[in-house]
């Protein structure tokens, strides 16, 4: 099946929240700080500027707790008397024209009595700079399996390594953007781009004091979030909301590219070391990790992303013993947030790129290596879960491996190195795995619930909060309820993710959509085929056509002809265990599994490395709609490609975002990326998932980082340890200074 | 230029998607800002305002350029084209090869296709074509195959007009 509004987008007739219809609005701007760490001594606006033709909101105007409702309620919604990072929000602005708005803001000047601000998350922090309990961390995590000490004391190998990756922007090419109006109900409405509906709503609930039937919250057609549009959203949306309440009238705010790029979240940026014992035959004994993560200034979402970090830094290996310490450190940085991966490729960079600078050292081929490693049914990961789902993991590789012709290309690649005088070739692979939907109980404490509604003309609504940005959620959400109920897909509708029309099925994040709320779907089919049965007396269950006659029927016989409604509320499959205090069990229902290959060549007089073929080869369950799983995939390994090689924030004096510009923060264009991106999927029907599908979204950008790396390391024989690898890096490691 | 300059209004006249216009731009505003504000022409998007991402793409006079960098007087006497001036069949073909996910980098990427479509200049691939189209979402192997099997089959159903 194509993706359903397809053509609306190709057309340019798909409206994002910029392009909704609007009148007798004011546009919506923020003065942000200046500085990294500070109090506010005052705040000066410029008298060149008419400030009776404005909406001024501060903190002041904020009528519920000056708190932005996420995991902790650290965060204000605008600075009142302290700021901690470079951008934060201080005031909200409002005025009909833009230029003028763009005038006001510029003319506002912050005065900052400044404080000594903790900007290198690695250091640690000196006592004036210490913000947050004893010593800054959000978070610690600890997890323990078998004696570490005693396998690395026992070991014939230890082989210890640091690895370092940077923040990465998410650069979806909608920025943040929100519009809010009052209605004639008194009914707070928002609508704007963003991931989650219902985060949103509690974050307006919390901060305006209002209750649910007091708040709308409605998603506008998105162009692209990647995590970026998870949490973020909550503060835009407060800042808009908080300038309609005062001005009276709609209010948009519209990020431009220079603001997203500077004031919102970002991937966390990693410093991992690993210590590992091997025996002489390449066994892993012992792994023991540390992982730190810059949080940035506000807890946000990092303890779920240092969670997860955790629970992957193990990588897809058997190992008896682990040890793995996590830390997420406030630092006075922007908040770190949520990006696709969600601290899983930060761990896969470093352990993948350790297992090949482990089998240099060894003196067993890389591949060789991961096989002898890679976790067995019956074997048990990091947290103890025990694998046992049939997948052949060291089939996958091989499979991998043959596509990408790996042995002969190897061969050829030295052939060339032997022969050319300036350009070198490498070829390196990634092993890894992704846990899909939410960490531990999450899904568990989220409690979902998806309705399906059969309408008075015999079709079928879904009702979810979950949100179409790109993935296909539409498209894969209505074949699943297309294929449950026998239905053609143009009898299948899906309600707009209005938080005043469709229930709570949780976020549209973690890989969890067409998986979790797609399993839920079904049931929720199960059960109005159910009830259509006993209230038209069927003798039985009721499908297709029959099903679509039989709902008329149904429908038309109830007072006001209201739909017949069915329901699923999110249950934990039976063999799901987890530990929250002891960090052990089942971390997550299931994983998806992959093996990548990518070949390099890296210039040796201008130092850039271009990715030449790249083979991503998965297991991830049911292949719900090839297509679309292509795309997701295609675009991840592009994401990460950037990740790896070029996207890199650089920061000022006061930890502020110093290219905040897509002219120097540079993602992919199609010329420096493989087009040939050799996809492959393994299916093994997980039971828990709609038609037995997997999470897809973010496994692939685990793993091609760590292949680009190791492709470098092929080619030029140096050791990289830090993303992104750019020309700068690689000449430093490759002509070591004079 | 001072602020009090930039609030200057001049007159233009010109043709977007064939249809004449006439109107009073101010001198600090952007096409891309009278396509959209003005005249509701939504398609085009602003995913940068300076000049990198190209979704803003439309073609000036048959050239594609980026829409937030083109000042509104400088149109004066001259036909724009945007995505909402596209022939259907244009999404239709698309459509088959997974160009689009988030679509906000779409409209420009049609742009951009159309005016290989008209020039179909020798010494430029599809890919080198898109290398001012930022894309987020696709890797770039569906926008590249979408494009290139439209391409062909436009050359197809013309040749066949042409010879019939
Ligand atoms: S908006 Fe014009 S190039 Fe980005
Ligand atoms: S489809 Fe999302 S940016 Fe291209």
């Amino acid at each position: 099946m194509k993706r359903i509004e397809g053509i609306s987008k190709l057309t340019g007739r798909e409206r994002y929240v910029d392009d909704l219809p609007l009148e007798g609005f004011l546009w919506g701007a923020t003065v942000r700080s200046p500085a990294a760490r500070g109090r506010i001594k005052a705040i000066h606006f410029g008298t060149d500027i008419d400030w009776s033709q404005f909406v001024i909101v501060d903190h002041r105007d904020i009528p519920g707790p000056n708190e932005v409702a996420m995991i902790e309620r650290d965060m204000p919604i605008l600075a009142a008397s302290e700021v901690r990072h470079a951008h934060e929000a201080i005031l909200c602005l409002a005025h009909p024209d833009r230029h003028e708005l763009r005038r006001a803001v510029a003319s506002v000047r912050v005065e900052i009595e400044p404080e000594e601000p903790y900007l290198d998350f690695v250091a640690e922090p000196t006592q004036s700079q210490i913000q947050y309990g004893s010593d800054n961390v959000f978070k610690h995590i600890a997890v323990n399996k078998g004696d570490v000490e005693q396998a690395l004391a026992e070991a014939d190998v230890i082989i210890e390594g640091v690895y370092e990756t940077g923040a990465q922007e998410h650069v979806y090419i909608e920025p943040q953007g929100m519009v809010a109006w009052e209605d004639d109900a008194g009914v707070l409405r928002l609508t704007g781009s963003l991931q989650c509906p219902y985060y949103v709503l509690n974050a307006l609930m919390h901060g305006l004091n209002r209750t649910a039937e007091q708040v709308r919250v409605i998603q506008a057609s998105t162009g692209g979030a990647f995590g970026g549009k998870e949490d973020y959203p909550s503060i835009i949306g407060l800042h808009t909301a908080l300038l309609t309440l005062k001005a009276g009238c709609p209010v948009k705010m519209i990020y431009d590219r220079g603001e997203d790029l500077a004031a919102t979240t970002k991937r966390h940026p990693s410093h991992i070391r690993h210590r590992t014992g091997f025996a002489r035959d390449g066994r892993l004994l012992a792994q023991d990790i540390d992982i730190r993560l810059d949080a940035g200034a506000y807890v946000t979402l990092s303890p779920v992303v240092l969670s997860r970090c955790v629970i992957h830094a193990a990588g897809p290996y058997q190992c008896a013993n682990v040890r793995i310490n996590g830390q997420a450190v406030m630092t006075n940085r922007v908040p770190f947030g949520a990006f696709r991966g969600f601290g899983a490729p930060q761990s896969h960079f470093a352990n993948e790129r350790h297992m090949d600078a482990a089998a240099r050292q060894l003196g067993i081929g890389p591949a060789e290596l991961r096989r002898i490693n890679l976790i067995r049914d019956g074997q048990q990961t990091a947290t103890g879960q025990v694998i046992n789902d049939g997948t052949d993991r060291v089939g996958l590789l091989d499979d991998a491996l043959s596509r990408a012709d790996y042995g002969r290309l190897r061969e050829a690649h030295r052939a060339f190195n032997a022969s050319n005088p300036y350009r070198r070739r490498g070829i390196g692979i990634a092993t890894f795995h992704h846990g899909a939907g939410f960490t531990g109980s999450g899904e568990v404490d989220l409690a979902s619930v998806v309705n399906v509604a059969g309408l008075a003309d015999g079709r079928v609504e879904v009702q979810v909060a979950n949100t179409e940005m790109g993935q296909g959620a539409l498209t894969v959400l209505t074949q699943i309820a297309a294929a449950r109920l026998g239905y053609d897909t143009n009898d299948i509708v899906i309600a707009p993710a209005d938080t005043a029309l469709v229930p709570n099925s949780g976020p549209t994040v973690a890989s969890r959509t067409a998986m979790v709320v797609g399993f839920l779907i079904e049931q929720a089919c199960d059960d109005l085929q159910a009830g259509v049965m006993q209230a038209a007396a069927c003798d039985q269950r009721p499908v297709g056509a029959h099903l679509k006659q039989a709902i008329q029927i149904v429908v038309s016989q109830t007072e006001d002809h209201q739909p017949i409604i069915g329901s699923a509320t999110y249950g934990k499959p039976p063999d799901v265990h987890w530990d929250e205090a002891t960090y052990t069990g089942s971390a997550y229902g299931t994983y998806a599994w992959a093996a990548y290959v990518a070949s390099v060549e890296v210039d040796l007089r201008t130092f850039v490395t271009t990715v030449t073929d790249f083979v991503a080869v998965q297991e991830i369950g049911t292949v719900l709609n090839e297509g679309l799983a292509r795309g997701q995939i295609e675009g991840g390994v592009v994401q990460a490609i950037g990740w790896a090689l070029s996207e890199e924030c650089l920061w000022d004096e006061q930890g502020g975002m110093s290219n905040a510009q897509l002219t120097n923060y540079i993602i992919p264009t199609s010329c420096d990326v493989p087009l040939n991106i050799d996809v492959g999927f393994v299916e093994n029907p997980y039971a828990y998932g709609a038609q037995g599908a997997k999470g897809i979204g973010e496994l692939p950008m685990d793993g091609p980082a760590a292949a680009v790396l190791n492709a470098i390391a092929d080619a030029t024989g140096v050791n990289p340890t830090v993303v992104p690898m750019t020309p700068e890096r690689l000449m430093e490691l490759l002509v070591p200074n004079e | 230029m001072s602020d009090q300059t930039a609030h200057g209004t001049v007159p233009i006249a010109c043709s977007i998607n064939g249809r004449a216009y006439s109107l009073d731009v101010q001198v600090n505003e952007r096409l891309l800002d009278v396509l959209r504000y003005r005249l509701g022409l939504t398609g085009t998007k602003e995913g940068c305002g300076e000049g990198e991402c190209g979704a803003c793409t439309v073609l000036l006079d048959g050239l594609p350029v980026n829409s937030c960098l083109v000042p509104a007087y400088q149109v004066d006497g001259r036909s724009v084209e945007t995505v909402e001036g596209t022939d259907e069949q244009w999404a239709a073909h698309l459509h088959e090869h997974g160009t689009t996910q988030c679509g906000a980098c779409t409209p420009g990427v049609v742009m951009t296709a159309r005016w290989l479509d008209d020039t179909n200049p020798e010494d430029l691939s599809v890919r080198e074509a898109l290398a001012g189209n930022l894309c987020r979402c696709t890797g770039y192997r569906g926008i590249c195959e979408g494009i290139k099997a439209t391409l062909k089959a436009r050359q197809q159903s013309s040749n066949e007009e042409g010879n019939p």
